[in-house]
């Protein structure tokens, strides 16, 4: 996909908590509309990123702001990830509520010392006083042939580091409510934008509404088998859920919607009445969010399973250029389906 | 400008608070009853107390390693402070951030570092705010030497600068990048040579005279508030302590004759002298003052080894401020 077409030929994907006949909203342009709107409410609010202001970030999701808001509310600021970091970070210690953009999920790890070091350990080292307001948006996830360095999915990394929230939108409603908890939450969050997502269009109420960081939500109800999936990867389990109740195999879909905080309780759930559970995620098995997923529920859940907890995810390897190394790369509804169907 | 008599007897106060409270710490580092590592900032007192005392109360800093001077010079609480350095629950932090993190929000004061270069790019968010709201404060970021190096540093600087904030940049040289002499961790002479290349104007000034730091912090503030943009102060001075912990001779990176020389040169000293000259303090009105200090220091000490720990329960708060743990 070009970066410029985002607001065309949204595929209309269906959303999770919606209806069809009711205004549809593109992934990306829910972000411009939710932004648009709470700096409408807030003053406080700004955003700063590369290329956030004139241009309208690379991908177009904060067109149109700088025109309405103008070019103090909306930044443009140097290639300089570590100060836009500080940027948000000293700002929102003063009591503004910075929004400020890394272009690609890759790019934390130049900021990595502001956000991990900094940002979230804050309040915590200088004993409960300072609030941090602050919330950082950023592209992650493959599929465009953006090779190593624009691809990756890193939140388990973030995840790892107390003082964070990780929430991962995986339809324009989550984008917009999601979206909308975290500028208003008074701690440090990733908010991560799936590229690969953006011209998906589903129902998104036309006023602002806040979705819960650390409430997962059950896409999908089934009897036989927990799927777990972050980010887009719902649209992939959905479409292994397809598949596999041609089988006649019941899939459970849960989406936790926020990966830190982690709404382990209805997983465990779930689990309790599946006896079976796969995760999938889009980032590399090792290490991945989905070990951690997995480690709790043998902790809390041992009893209810009847095979070995499943993972799906990217094979351990830097993110391949070419198309064809990189559709191998990317889970998809087949990988995912074969992997129900290997529980033993 | 006039350095009134008040701004004579201010600016000593504010470095014989640091001073005091600094030896005491470095006799209680070294008797293994503080723990953890300690970054004293004696010798360079005349630095944070110039430029603090330029400063309105709420105009924000962000500091270093070597942050306790930062904070005292601005008005900062012993009891606090000294809790702080004991881990205990009445610190700063609650006992939870200990020297490298000791900060003062009713201060502005935004926190020491432990990771050097890093409070650089937070004032820069600070200063974007007071842009922003227009409510006419500036921030001031110190730094040492050393932490020109990093990048941080220069993304802060042409950040700052290309956004025109309203934020100083101070530099602290004393000449020591940790254990690493300057000549050997840049290939310039002056660090103020940096401010040139973001576009911004700086001096150089003696760092052990707070006289002529406030001069020159006073005369850039008012630029700054005026909204001329950042400027750069670079401030020679020297650390008479190790960069960490105490001692400070017989050290294998640099001559005693060298600290002996700087030594003559202790702010407090060149200060002292100034204040007899001027006839504003005689040397028994000198003492007085240093006593009086000295009990509230020793009234600290006293306090910290008094309060309690943190509760074990507490390890878990703060860390989100709605509460919540995962």
């Amino acid at each position: 996909m070009s970066p410029d077409n985002i607001f065309e030929g949204a595929s209309g994907s269906e959303n999770s908590e919606s209806n069809s006949g009711e205004r549809k909203l593109g992934y990306g342009a829910a972000v411009v509309e939710t932004m648009a709107q709470i700096m409408r409410e807030d003053e406080s609010v700004f955003l700063a990123g590369e290329d956030v202001g004139a241009h309208g970030g690379v991908f177009g999701y904060f067109r149109g702001l700088q025109p309405e808001f103008g070019d103090e509310r909306v930044v443009d600021t140097p290639i300089a990830e570590q100060a836009i970091i500080g940027l948000g970070i000293g700002a929102a210690v003063q009591g503004m509520r910075p929004v400020v953009d890394l272009m690609f999920m890759d790019f934390i790890c130049v900021a990595m010392d502001q956000i991990a070091n900094q940002a979230a350990k804050l309040k915590y080292m200088f004993g409960g006083g300072a609030k941090l307001p602050l919330t950082i948006t950023t592209a992650g996830g493959a599929g465009l042939s953006a090779a190593a360095q624009h691809s990756q999915s890193l939140e388990a990394m973030l995840c790892h580091i107390p003082g964070l929230k990780v929430a991962m939108p995986s339809d324009a409603y989550e984008v917009k409510g999601l979206l909308t908890s975290c500028i208003r939450e008074d701690n440090p969050t990733v908010f991560i934008i799936n590229k690969r997502k953006l011209a998906d269009a589903c129902h998104v109420p036309e006023e602002l509404f806040e979705i819960p960081l650390g409430k997962g939500h059950i896409f999908r109800e089934g009897s036989d088998v927990t799927l777990v999936a972050i980010g887009r990867m719902v649209d992939e389990a959905r479409g292994a859920a397809d598949i596999l109740s041609e089988e006649g195999i019941d899939c459970e879909l849960i989406n936790p919607r926020t990966v830190q905080p982690l709404d382990i309780d209805l997983i465990v759930e779930s689990v309790s009445k599946t006896g079976n559970l796969v995760i999938v995620h889009e980032a590399v098995r090792f290490g991945g969010i989905g070990a951690e997923i997995a480690a709790q529920i043998q902790e809390e859940a041992f009893d209810y399973l009847d095979a070995p907890i499943g993972r799906v995810a990217a094979p351990f390897s830097p993110i391949p250029f070419s198309p064809v190394l990189e559709k191998q790369y990317v889970p998809d509804a087949e990988r995912i389906a074969a992997g129900v169907r290997n529980l033993s | 400008m006039e350095v009134t008599d008040e701004i004579l007897i201010d600016l000593y106060k504010r470095m014989v608070r640091v001073r005091l409270f600094e030896e005491e710490a470095g006799r209680l580092a070294e008797s293994a009853r503080l723990p953890g590592f300690l970054h004293l900032y004696v010798g360079e007192e005349a630095v944070a107390a110039g430029v603090c005392a330029a400063l309105k109360n709420e105009d924000q800093i962000t500091s270093t390693h070597r942050g306790h001077g930062h904070l005292l010079a601005k008005g900062g609480d012993f009891n606090r402070m000294m809790a702080e350095l004991m881990g205990k629950a009445t610190g700063y932090c609650n006992g939870k951030g200990g020297s490298m993190h000791i900060c003062d929000l009713d201060l502005a004061m935004l926190g020491a570092n432990g990771i050097v270069g890093a409070g650089v790019p937070i004032s820069v968010g600070a200063a974007y705010a007071n842009k922003l709201t227009s409510n006419g404060l500036i921030s001031v970021s110190f730094f040492g030497d050393g932490a020109t190096n990093i990048g941080a540093f220069h993304e802060a600087a042409n950040m700052a600068a290309a956004l025109s904030l309203p934020m100083l940049f101070v530099c602290e040289n004393n000449e020591y990048a940790e254990y690493s002499p300057r000549h050997k961790t840049m290939a310039i002479a002056d660090v103020i040579e940096r401010a040139a290349a973001y576009g911004f104007p700086g001096a150089i000034v003696d760092g052990m005279d707070s006289v002529a730091v406030f001069e020159a912090a006073t005369l850039a503030i008012e630029k700054i508030r005026n909204g001329e943009g950042p400027m750069m102060l670079e401030c020679k001075t020297y650390r008479f302590y190790d960069h960490v912990g105490v001692k400070g001779t017989a050290s294998n990176y640099r001559t005693d004759e060298e600290v002996e020389e700087m030594r003559k040169r202790d702010p407090l000293v060149i200060h002292e002298a100034r204040l007899v000259e001027s006839g504003v303090m005689n040397d028994e009105e000198i003492q007085a003052f240093k006593d009086e200090i000295q009990k509230e220091v020793d009234a600290s000490v006293e306090f910290a080894e008094q309060s309690p720990f943190p509760e074990s329960d507490d390890i878990l708060v703060d860390v989100y401020t709605n509460g919540g743990v995962s």
